[in-house]
Parts: structure tokens; C-alpha cells; sequence
């Protein structure tokens, strides 16, 4: 994709007035919202709040019924997915289990026919980046949670996407590595510098990694603004509910620790 | 919850712990406290065994050499036994190849994509397993012989289905259809759509999608199918007979060849061919075990 110079305020991503339904199941319901040109965007909402639904609209892997999609200031609503520029981190990763972690790697990269030396030299570079460099030839099913996301990360980033969409990256993973992993993945994708959008239904993950977080709740949009915003003034009462849980949450663990 | 919402669901869930959960190990039986139940329970089966198995298929081979060698090899290498041989090797590769073809693509259907009536379409191509083999050759007479709802049709293009060998074919089509179908279907069922998708967003057309992801996944299963497909195939009687004709070295089978010999009190030579279908059920029963052992 293009890049261009373009103005703070511009959104890379926007979405407006989206609906979809699955089988009379309304899984969005007039959405709307932007994120600009290297933000980290967290859509935050329990399940079968549509969360992913909107998700996989971004990426091309479901048809909203109405609505438009913007991507870099043009509609995409009728460009296939690969032709969007994005990449996409399922949340089981989906990672090819009879492909070892380097062919993982490089399969974005062969389809779009680059030449061999170019592959080898960009799946060692993100090998590097992932710390990864003396595991390229194991398979998936010899890989931890941690590093299986680590490469689904990879695979997403090889063709040098302008948008990075990840689903739940951080469900399949147990709590101890959890943390440990969000700051990474931070870290990772401020030095990528790729704008990027998660889903996740965990209030803290979201007020701890993004940097602008959209809540969703039964398929519309309840706020957006950054966790210190949605945290300190909380629009409408389901945010305000969500929140105090978290607050809570956090109240409890400190007590845990200090007694 | 939708049944859209539900495969979803299940999907996840299965695809959530990666190749293991599709591979599962069969853990060792755990040794009983009582060995005398091991014992006669092995007794049981082995004798059962011989006496339903082993004892005819020993029946098979003395009677086949009861007369010598010579008129063992004379029976084999008759002219119409060689033929039936032709006719039956024939229908076998063509039902595989058609049902392979059928069954690759009626599973994949099947389980990547979500329609109004996929359960129906699901159950549709268990009928053949359900269905007595007699009556399918019967039905193949009525749609397609002289008084068949396509009689006169085909009688106009003069194409002959039923007493020939099309029918042959058809009849043994008909027959093993659902086995390749039956063992791709869960396997690409609990693959689930993640990688298919993840591939097709980096660009993938379809055909690499299914050389590279979905055929490495399926390829044992599918080889499976097909040997089972193969070994239904060859001693297909039922449904062939009837659309036959029992046209000696024009549309006899094997198993319809062995049939008639015997009626015939020619017990030596049905005995000779049967031998021939022995031997290939045999090699049949090696490549499963071979299949079985690899995928392992």
C-alpha cells in the first residue's frame, strides 16, 4: 500500500455505520469508530459482544450487511482481504502445523513470489526479532504458547503489512506468561511501528496495552477514548460497571500482596 | 445457539490444542486384576477367529490346489476368467477414482462451509451403507433400462447402461460412494477454517491453499478411504449381479465369475478364482496396515 503523508487527525482505519447480523443474531449494530495511523486500539467488550465480528470486517473474513469500511482513506468493503494490507493473528494462532516455524514465515512471502534470497534474509530478520533464530526448524506442536504466538506475530508481520489486526492474542496463553507477553508484544509493535487493533476481554490487558480502547457491548460501540479517559469518566452506566470490576480486581490483588 | 454459532464454537475448541487433539494415542488397555477373564476372553476370539476366518480362507486355497497345480493354473488363466479379472480391475479404478474425486470435494463442502441443508446433504451420501446392495442394482435397472424412466432416451442416443459395462460401473460407484467422504469429513472437520483463512489473507489462491495446507492434513485419511473405497469395491456382488446380466466375458466380475463356476459344480475353478480375490484382499489388508502404521 501507499503511504502517505498525511495530517495527525487522519484516520487509518474507519468504520462507519457498520450492521451485521448471523442468522437474526445482530452482531453489530451501527458501528462506528476511527483509529489513526499508529495507534494501538484495543476493542474491549465481553463475549457475543461483537468484538470479533468487527474484527474479521476489518480483515475481509466477514461481509458487513451495510456499513462502510475505510482503510487509508478508501472503501475496502469489496477488496478481498489480501488485498488490504493487513495481517491477521487468529487466536489459536492457526499457525500451519505441517510447516516448520521459518516455512510458517515465509508462506506470505513465497505467495507473493519473492524472490528466494529475499525470503531467507526477511524470515531471519523476524526470527531475530521474536528471538526465535535456532527454533526455524521445529514445527508448531514442539513450540510453548508463548512461542507460538511469538510466531503467529512473525508470519503476520513478514509481508510488511500497514495494519496489524490480532484476535485475543493472549486467551490461549496461561496467566504466569501472560503478562510477561503483553509488555513484549507492546514492545514489538512500537518498534514495528505498525498500527495496530486487538480484540480482548480483559479489562486489564486493554487499559494496560493500548493506547486507545473501544468497548463494545451487544454489538454497538458504549465509548472510545484512551484507558485513563474510560477509566476517570466512564459515559454510560455498562462502562462504568466494566471498569469498577476492574478497579476492584486490582484493589483485591494489592491487598492480596500487602497482607 | 445458531448451528453457525456452534460449529464456530466447536471448531475453536477442537483446533484450540493443536494437532493433538485429532491424533488422539490409544493408551494401552490397563491389565485386569483377574487373568483368568484375559484368558478366555483371547480364547473366545481366537477361536471365533478360525472358525469365521482362517478356516475358510485355509478351505479356499486347498480346494483351489485340490486337483494340482495345473488345473489350478488352467482355471486362472481362462480366458474368461482373465476377462472378469479385466472387468472387475476396471470398475475398481474407476469407482475410486470417481468416489476419491466426489469424496474430496462433498467433505470439504461439508465442513468448511455453512449452508441451509448441509445435515441433509451429510445424510444423502450415507445411503449407499444404508441401502441393501440388490436394491441399488434394481433402482440402477429402473432409471436406466428398457422400461427405466431413461429408457427411451437412451435407447434414441443408443447408449447402453444396464447389461453392459456402464452399469457395472455404476453399480460398483453406487456402492462404495460414502468411504472416502466418511474418512476425510471429521478430519477436516476438526481442522477447523483457522488456517485456510490465515493463508488466504496472505494471498493465497486456492489451490495452493489446498496443496499446501489442507492436503498435508488429510492425505493419510484420505489414502484410508481409499483402500477401504478399493477392497469394497472388487468384491462387490450384490448390486452387480442384478444390473449385469451375467454376460460371460462381457459383464461378469469376479465375484460374479466365482458364482457362476460354482453353480456350474465346477468347484475347483471357483475355488482357482476366488483365490485371485484372496490374494488381492491380502495385499489390500497390507497396504491398510502399512497406511495405519505410518500415520502413527
Amino acid at each position: 500500500m501507499e503511504e502517505k503523508v498525511i495530517g495527525e487527525t487522519t484516520m487509518y482505519v474507519e468504520m462507519r455505520h457498520i450492521m451485521k447480523t448471523f442468522d437474526g443474531f445482530q452482531a453489530s449494530n451501527d458501528v462506528s469508530f476511527g483509529i489513526e495511523r499508529g495507534c494501538l486500539a484495543a476493542l474491549l467488550g465481553p463475549s457475543g459482544s461483537g468484538k470479533t465480528t468487527i474484527l474479521r470486517m476489518i480483515a475481509g473474513l466477514d461481509r458487513p450487511d451495510s456499513g462502510d469500511i475505510l482503510i487509508n482513506e478508501a472503501r475496502v468493503n469489496e477488496l478481498p482481504g489480501s488485498k488490504r494490507g493487513i495481517g491477521f493473528v487468529f487466536q489459536n494462532y492457526a499457525l500451519f502445523r505441517y510447516m516448520t516455524v521459518a516455512d510458517n514465515i515465509a508462506f506470505g512471502l513465497e505467495v507473493q513470489k519473492k524472490s528466494k534470497a529475499e525470503i531467507k534474509s526477511r524470515v531471519e530478520e523476524l526470527l531475530e526479532l521474536i528471538s526465535m533464530q535456532d527454533l526455524g526448524k521445529r514445527y508448531p506442536h514442539q513450540l510453548s504458547g508463548g512461542q507460538r504466538q511469538r510466531v503467529a506475530f512473525a508470519r503476520a508481520l513478514a509481508p510488511n503489512p500497514q495494519l496489524l489486526l490480532l484476535d485475543e492474542p493472549f486467551a490461549a496463553i496461561d496467566a504466569k506468561v501472560r503478562r510477561e507477553l503483553r509488555t513484549w508484544l507492546r514492545e514489538m509493535i512500537e518498534r514495528v511501528g505498525v498500527t495496530s487493533i486487538f480484540v480482548t476481554h480483559d479489562q486489564e490487558e486493554a487499559m494496560e496495552v493500548a493506547d486507545l480502547v473501544i468497548v463494545t457491548n451487544q454489538g454497538r460501540v458504549e465509548q472510545m477514548g484512551t484507558p485513563d479517559d474510560i477509566c476517570m469518566h466512564p459515559e454510560t452506566e455498562f462502562v462504568a460497571e466494566f471498569i469498577d470490576t476492574v478497579r476492584f480486581e486490582a484493589l483485591r490483588a494489592v491487598k492480596g500482596k500487602t497482607q | 445457539m445458531s448451528e453457525k454459532k456452534k460449529q464456530r464454537m466447536y471448531n475453536q475448541d477442537v483446533s484450540g490444542d493443536g494437532i493433538h487433539s485429532i491424533q488422539k494415542v490409544i493408551e494401552p488397555p490397563r491389565e485386569s486384576s483377574r487373568p483368568v477373564i484375559k484368558y478366555m476372553l483371547i480364547g473366545v476370539s481366537v477361536l471365533f477367529l478360525f472358525v469365521m476366518l482362517i478356516l475358510p480362507l485355509i478351505v479356499v486355497v486347498v480346494n483351489a490346489l485340490g486337483d494340482g497345480w495345473a488345473a489350478y493354473q488352467e482355471a486362472v488363466l481362462d480366458e474368461y476368467t482373465v476377462k472378469a479379472l479385466m472387468l472387475t480391475l476396471l470398475a475398481t479404478v474407476t469407482a475410486v477414482a470417481v468416489n476419491t474425486i466426489f469424496g474430496i470435494f462433498s467433505a470439504y463442502l461439508l465442513s468448511k462451509f455453512y449452508f441451509r441443508g448441509r445435515q441433509v446433504l451429510a445424510s444423502l451420501i450415507d445411503i449407499p451403507f444404508s441401502i441393501s446392495p440388490v436394491i441399488a442394482g434394481l433402482v440402477f435397472i429402473l432409471t436406466f433400462g428398457n422400461i427405466g424412466w431413461m429408457g427411451d432416451f437412451l435407447k434414441a442416443h443408443d447408449i447402453k447402461i444396464v447389461f453392459a459395462v456402464p452399469g457395472v460401473v455404476l453399480a460398483t460407484i453406487f456402492v462404495t460412494f460414502p468411504f472416502v467422504f466418511r474418512e476425510l469429513f471429521p478430519v477436516l472437520n476438526a481442522q477447523g477454517k483457522d488456517e485456510e483463512e490465515a493463508a488466504a489473507l496472505m494471498g493465497a489462491g486456492g489451490f495452493t491453499i489446498f496443496r499446501r495446507i489442507t492436503f498435508p492434513h488429510i492425505k493419510w485419511a484420505l489414502l484410508y478411504g481409499v483402500i477401504l473405497c478399493t477392497a469394497r469395491a472388487m468384491g462387490e456382488f450384490g448390486a452387480v449381479s442384478v444390473i449385469s446380466g451375467h454376460l460371460r466375458g462381457k459383464t461378469n466380475t469376479l465375484p460374479l465369475h466365482v458364482e457362476i463356476l460354482y453353480n456350474e459344480f465346477n468347484t475347483t475353478a471357483a475355488f482357482a478364482v476366488s483365490s485371485i480375490l484372496v490374494l488381492l484382499a491380502v495385499l489390500i489388508l497390507i497396504a491398510r496396515n502399512l497406511v495405519e502404521w505410518k500415520k502413527k
